[in-house]
């Protein structure tokens, strides 16, 4: 038996992820939801209502259905393929094109790819075809089985960025299934782990996953540095940040001798406008003649109450110095911060983290 | 005398042109029989072939048929049907159909299931009625390969159609048989390469119609 007695109550407008190991019986979770696969025994409640009350093709158009390689229609353009439900609808072609073109943009592809056909399209955009084409006669539900796996990890960033904001803009009913656990906690309003046979591991919110897995299966599929990826439930807003060793590139020899002990091993050189340059040590820094090219690289840095905790720390891990750069939202130096003291806003963190706010990550 | 004396002959007589033996009757008999055998073949092959290779069933039984069909000797099958039915337009009908079937029939069912599945999923999962997903999502997709199945039927049947010669029909076969009965090698030399010129003009057809019906996001494969 593929799935076994599985009970899940899908909260309507948002992401629910199914995720498990490679045969688990995701995929046929999520085609019982749209009747691909008929359940043997028990019911599927949509809106409370029993899902075999109405055909199965008029189910089916009321869901979106996202599939690994996008199968979409290669005898078709872009544009066709994309308005093909609304023409499943009875819509007329001028008005089905008309709302392809829409999502076209919604889902950020250019409108000159209209009259393409699929192979003429990388991967990541037939994905985005294949999501728009979902997305056409704008269904309620949202299936989406894997849609983002057979995409390199650059693009598949960028997809899955691309759908927390249609379903911010849209708040669509998302059944996800993906078998990376980073994807699940990165897009989950929702998470549920399924193990062998369709059972329920744990059902819970990303942040309370990674905090409490429920067993060992669950932490043993969380992987080992499930504390370091639930660090991006945290907010870097709680951060004391320095802003004495900052210095602008044309700071005076008596600016930079009064910062060189402002408790920083290094001084944080930024141009005029306050965007970060680099780090130096004090002793090396001549005032007037400060040369870019001898600075130490700042490294990404993070912005500042934006990006949680994590980046925070990888920044200060990556950096040179050991120290991590904030920024503000227009890219100026908000502050300098050592791995120290995001080591101990970490433990502040975990102690008062009842109920983690979900933050940007 | 070589073969292209023979032919040069046999196309400059202005004799050949005109009247009940003439080339223009003898090529529109053949053609009447072809398009007739095709149809036929056709209307039987295509739809089993659709259908079964839309279900992905039944494709044993298609291959045990097919290769039947293959096996029955066309000349023989001619003789035999003449023999039970008399002589007439159906006992030459009947082996050309019997011999276009096959590749029809084999070609379609394998050009259905080389269609991909995930396409085919995506459609259901849309809410595509199976009729919907035959037509519009999986003919299309197979329609390079289907086209070949008929191709070579046709070119086949092309071949093969001077044996309505031997029950007393038309045809270009006509040219070939009188032409050995009355030694006349101009007529039968003019027979044989009008049959091939038919042959390829069928060629440039079908390449004809996989390019105005094949859309071109379609990649080709046959
Ligand atoms: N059509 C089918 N008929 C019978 N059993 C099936 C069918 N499809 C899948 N199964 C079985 O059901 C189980 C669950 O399969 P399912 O495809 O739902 O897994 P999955 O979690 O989606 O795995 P993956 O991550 O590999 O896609 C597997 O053991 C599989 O062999
Ligand atoms: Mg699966």
């Amino acid at each position: 038996m593929a799935v076994d007695r599985l009970s899940l109550e899908i909260p309507d407008r948002s992401i629910t992820v199914l995720v498990g190991p490679s045969g688990c019986g995701k995929t046929t979770t999520l085609r019982m939801i749209n009747r691909m696969v008929e359940p043997t025994e028990g019911t599927i409640l949509i809106d409370g209502v029993d899902s075999r009350q109405q055909p199965v093709n008029i189910l089916r158009r009321s869901m979106g259905y996202v599939i690994q390689n996008a199968g979409l229609f290669q005898h078709r353009t872009i544009i066709d393929n994309i308005a093909t439900v609304p023409r499943l609808l009875g819509w007329s072609k001028d008005k089905s094109r008309a709302r392809a073109r829409e999502l076209m943009e919604r889902v950020g592809l250019d409108a000159a790819l209209a009259k393409r056909y699929p192979y003429q399209l990388s991967g990541g955009q037939q994905q985005r075809v294949g999501v728009a084409r979902a997305l056409a006669a704008d269904p309620p539900v949202l299936l989406m089985d894997e849609p983002f796996s057979a995409v390199d990890p650059v693009v598949r960033k960028g997809l899955q960025d691309e759908l927390l904001r249609i379903q911010e803009e849209l708040g669509k009913t998302i059944v996800f299934v993906t078998h990376d656990i980073d994807e699940a906690v990165k897009i989950g309003t929702m998470v549920a782990v399924l193990r062998t046979g369709g059972r329920l591991a744990q059902f819970a919110p990303p942040a309370e996953l990674l905090s409490s897995p429920a067993d060992a299966f669950v932490e043993d599929f969380l992987g080992a540095d499930r504390g370091i990826r639930r660090l991006s439930f945290f907010s870097s807003a709680g951060l004391d940040l320095l802003t004495a060793p900052i210095v602008a590139v044309d700071a005076t020899a008596e600016q930079i001798a009064a910062r060189a002990d402002a408790g920083a091993p290094y001084l944080l050189v930024t141009d005029v406008d306050g965007k970060p340059l680099g780090w130096s040590e004090p002793g090396r820094l001549t005032a007037g003649r400060i040369d870019r090219g001898q600075l130490l690289s700042h490294g990404r840095p993070f912005v500042a109450g934006q990006e949680s905790l994590r980046a925070a720390l990888d920044c200060a891990v990556l950096s040179p110095t050991g120290w991590a750069v904030a920024v503000d939202g227009e890219g100026r130096a908000a502050g300098v911060v050592s791995q120290q003291a995001i080591g101990e806003a970490i433990r502040g963190a975990h102690e008062d983290s009842v109920g983690p706010a979900k933050v940007l990550r | 005398m070589n073969v292209l004396d023979f032919v040069s002959a046999f196309f400059s007589d202005s004799a050949h042109w005109q009247g009940y033996d003439g080339i223009p009757t003898r090529l529109s008999e053949h053609l009447g029989y072809t398009l007739e055998a095709l149809a036929f073949a056709a209307v039987i092959g295509l739809p089993v072939g659709l259908v079964t290779g839309h279900y992905g069933r039944g494709g044993n039984a298609l291959s045990l048929i097919a290769t039947a069909g293959r096996a029955l000797p066309t000349f023989g099958l001619l003789v035999l049907m003449t023999m039970l039915i008399g002589f007439g337009m159906l006992p030459v009908m009947i082996p050309l159909v019997v011999l276009a079937v096959p590749p029809i029939l084999v070609t379609t069912y394998e050009a259905m299931r080389s269609v991909d599945p995930s396409p085919v999923d995506a459609a259901r999962g849309m809410g595509m009625a199976e009729t919907r997903i035959l037509l519009q999502v999986e003919v299309p997709v197979a329609l390079p390969l289907i086209l070949g199945g008929l191709r070579s039927a046709a070119i086949q049947i092309v071949s093969t159609a001077t044996i309505a010669a031997y029950v007393s029909l038309g045809g270009l076969g006509r040219y070939i048989i009188d032409g050995l009965y009355q030694r006349d090698y101009e007529k039968v030399v003019g027979g044989a390469s009008l049959t091939a010129g038919m042959a390829l003009a069928t060629l440039a057809v079908f390449w004809a119609i996989t390019k105005v019906t094949v859309s071109p996001g379609v990649r080709r494969s046959a």
